[in-house]
């Protein structure tokens, strides 16, 4: 199977030096946070991709680059066969590759316009690709794009705060699904929401990937919720993938010591009693990461090379990871 | 209920007056909890298990009210004193662990400031007593270089920094009742369990008693010994952690725990509850459960049940009435 997102070599720098009068007063140099760094993977069609990792760790950033929320600052980021950054006529970017992109947010009280009717929610992305253009074509497709998640017409007359935090997430998903895309980014898209309603979306959107089609990033810290949902898992830390490969592999027998860390740091349902080592430290500053691996502070399994150079992505046990320590 | 018991919550009622009618936020709760004893509230957004937490402090906001029914700490009644003698209590007796350590902490003090302030205020101590205690206190939740970190402000310590203040304030006047609402929340999962390990080992040197309100079952599964799991501001399921988590008796419980995705045992669906929690307003006759119940019958729709016994734990549900 080819791959349907490519991502090669993908970093973005934030300038986030103070302004130009205090570096000239104060002499202070300007600064930059390495958001993400020399991030590379593909997502085959019709699998879901997931991307774990604590806060802060750029995966977020990573689904705003593919969507084009931001611009690499180097790689190339394909989508179908097509890069991201070519432009249309217009100087804008391709509609006809945006229309296949689309993007479910973490917080479904902020994603949807308070003053906007469902309805018009919905339709909007309708509309703003001119899919149809007759209005009871568009009535008809909103009031079917409701029944995909479960939703009825009549609650596109409703406004959004008359919908509970569940409903309200489906209703972006609705909007998501509107344009008939083929590839959805979903940032932490259950973690608003209570764990029965999780349930329901994660069962609605592994139905609509069933019944679509659909290619699916999905970005969580869950680690639960990404091993119920995903075929292929990527762990990021300090904006790079640390290990990456198949659920099975990357959950079943971690390699590298985050992943590690990671899987021990959940809480244990079945208490079964067995002892957890909780971690010591915290992710570091990402405007002054460790020289070396970023993870060398904290893991157990350090060595002499960790924290003199940083190592790469290397194929090992069936999956990618990238510590001195595993290979 | 145990005599032991340095908690009690007996028949608690809460309730908001609107112009639509008086709204029953939490209806008929009822638990204990003993010394040393951490007791997890599990529940979904809306269950009333905050608001439990808030009565118990006497930080409930107006226009909420407790309505009928009674806090006792170590058998004597708190729910109606007077502002300055519940201030005097809260504190003292009773510390606070909130979910976001940002907006717990003053931002324009320093966390020794804070520290101090709160030992001088419960017990009586000079400044550089109440400072030599708050470096102690410090260094128990872990904090490196805590002699240096004293004089820091809130904003130079990380989340999990921070929250580990937040438990050294609540623990500075070695209360004998913690209500910690959401305290691993705002955190990272690895963070999260530096944090959950740290609250459990110092409840268990100090013998505080814990009411630990969560939506997180990973949490309590961690922490409590038991759990009281609320539902629409009832509580529907009371009893150890380990038998509510393996044997839920009550059918919200088995489909709250069928919703958590799990590692080993690998579905293709969870099990979903369908519907939402009824709103305030429109609670249902009868159980609360019963229009989202699989098990539902007749008796449900029309009486309310109470709490039964059902094996080692109790469920305020009808398939277990003899």
């Amino acid at each position: 199977m080819t791959a349907f997102v490519t991502l090669q070599n993908v970093s973005k720098t934030f300038d986030v030096s103070a302004p130009w009068l205090n570096r000239v007063i104060e002499r202070k140099p300007q600064s930059f946070l390495q958001a993400v760094s020399d991030v590379s993977f593909d997502i085959r069609r019709g699998e879901t991709l997931a991307l774990v990792g604590e806060s802060g760790c750029g995966k977020s950033t990573v689904a705003r680059l593919i969507v084009g929320l931001y611009q690499p600052t180097k790689g190339t980021i394909m989508v179908d066969g097509k890069d991201m950054r070519i432009l249309d006529e217009n100087g804008d970017h391709s509609r006809a590759l945006r229309r296949k992109v689309q993007m479910i947010f973490q917080d479904p009280y902020a994603s949807l316009n308070p003053r906007w009717r469902v309805a018009d929610i919905v339709a909007e992305p309708i509309r703003t690709h001119k899919l149809l253009t007759d209005n009871a074509a568009i009535d008809k497709r909103v009031a079917e794009l409701l029944g995909y998640v479960k939703l009825t017409a009549k609650d596109g007359e409703k406004f959004p705060h008359q919908f509970s935090g569940g409903q309200r997430q489906r209703i972006s998903i609705a909007r998501a699904l509107a344009s008939n895309p083929e590839f959805l980014i979903c940032d932490e898209p259950t973690s608003a929401l209570d764990v029965s309603v999780q349930a329901q979306v994660l069962n609605l959107m592994k139905d609509l990937q069933r019944e679509m089609g659909l290619t699916y990033l999905f970005i969580s810290h869950n680690l639960q919720v990404v091993h119920h949902i995903s075929d292929r898992v990527g762990v990021m830390y300090l904006g790079r993938i640390v290990e990456i490969g198949d659920k099975k592999q990357v959950f079943g027998d971690p390699q590298h010591p985050y992943t590690r860390m990671l899987l021990d740091a959940i809480p244990d349902l079945k208490m079964t009693g067995k002892a957890r080592v909780p971690v010591a430290g915290e992710v570091p500053n990402p405007l002054n990461p460790p020289t070396g691996c970023a993870f060398n502070p904290r893991c157990p399994k350090k060595f002499g090379p960790c924290d003199k150079e940083g190592p790469q992505l290397i194929s090992f046990k069936d999956r990618q990871v990238a510590c001195h320590a595993a290979v | 209920m145990t005599s032991s018991a340095v908690l009690e919550v007996k028949d608690l009622h809460i309730e908001f007056p609107t112009r639509k009618g008086v709204l029953k936020a939490v209806d008929g709760v009822s638990f204990s909890i003993a010394p040393g004893e951490v007791l997890g509230v599990v529940g979904e957004s809306g269950a009333g298990k905050s608001l439990t937490g808030a009565a118990i402090i006497g930080l409930l906001e107006p226009p909420g009210r407790i309505a009928s029914g009674q806090i006792l700490l170590d058998g004597r009644r708190i729910d109606n004193l007077p502002y300055e003698e519940m201030r005097k209590i809260r504190g003292r007796q009773i510390g606070a662990i909130f979910q976001d350590p940002l907006t717990s902490l003053n931002p324009l003090y320093t966390v020794g400031r804070q520290l101090t302030e709160t030992i001088q205020t419960h017990l009586d101590m000079n400044e550089s007593q109440a400072r030599d205690r708050a470096v102690k206190l410090l260094e128990e939740v872990g904090i490196p270089a805590a002699r240096e970190r004293i004089d820091h402000y809130p904003h130079q310590f990380s989340g999990g920094m921070r929250q580990r203040v937040v438990i050294a304030l609540a623990l500075s006047a070695e209360p004998k009742v913690i209500i910690a609402d959401e305290p691993t929340t705002a955190l990272d999962v690895s963070i999260q369990a530096q944090i959950i390990t740290l609250l459990k080992r110092l409840c268990r040197d100090h013998g505080t008693a814990v009411m630990l309100v969560t939506h997180d079952m990973g949490v309590i599964a961690e922490t409590a010994d038991r759990v009281a799991v609320m539902y629409a501001g009832r509580v529907a399921e009371i009893g150890p952690v380990s038998e509510v988590i393996h044997k839920p008796q009550h059918p919200y419980t088995v489909g709250l725990m069928g919703s958590i995705p799990e590692f080993d045992t690998h579905r293709e669906r969870l099990i979903q509850i369908d519907g939402a929690m009824p709103r305030l307003d429109a609670i249902p006759q009868g159980c609360a459960f019963n229009p989202r119940c699989t098990k539902v019958f007749d008796r449900c729709k029309s009486d309310r049940p109470e709490l039964i016994n059902a094996g080692p734990t109790q469920a305020a549900c009808w398939l277990h009435a003899k």
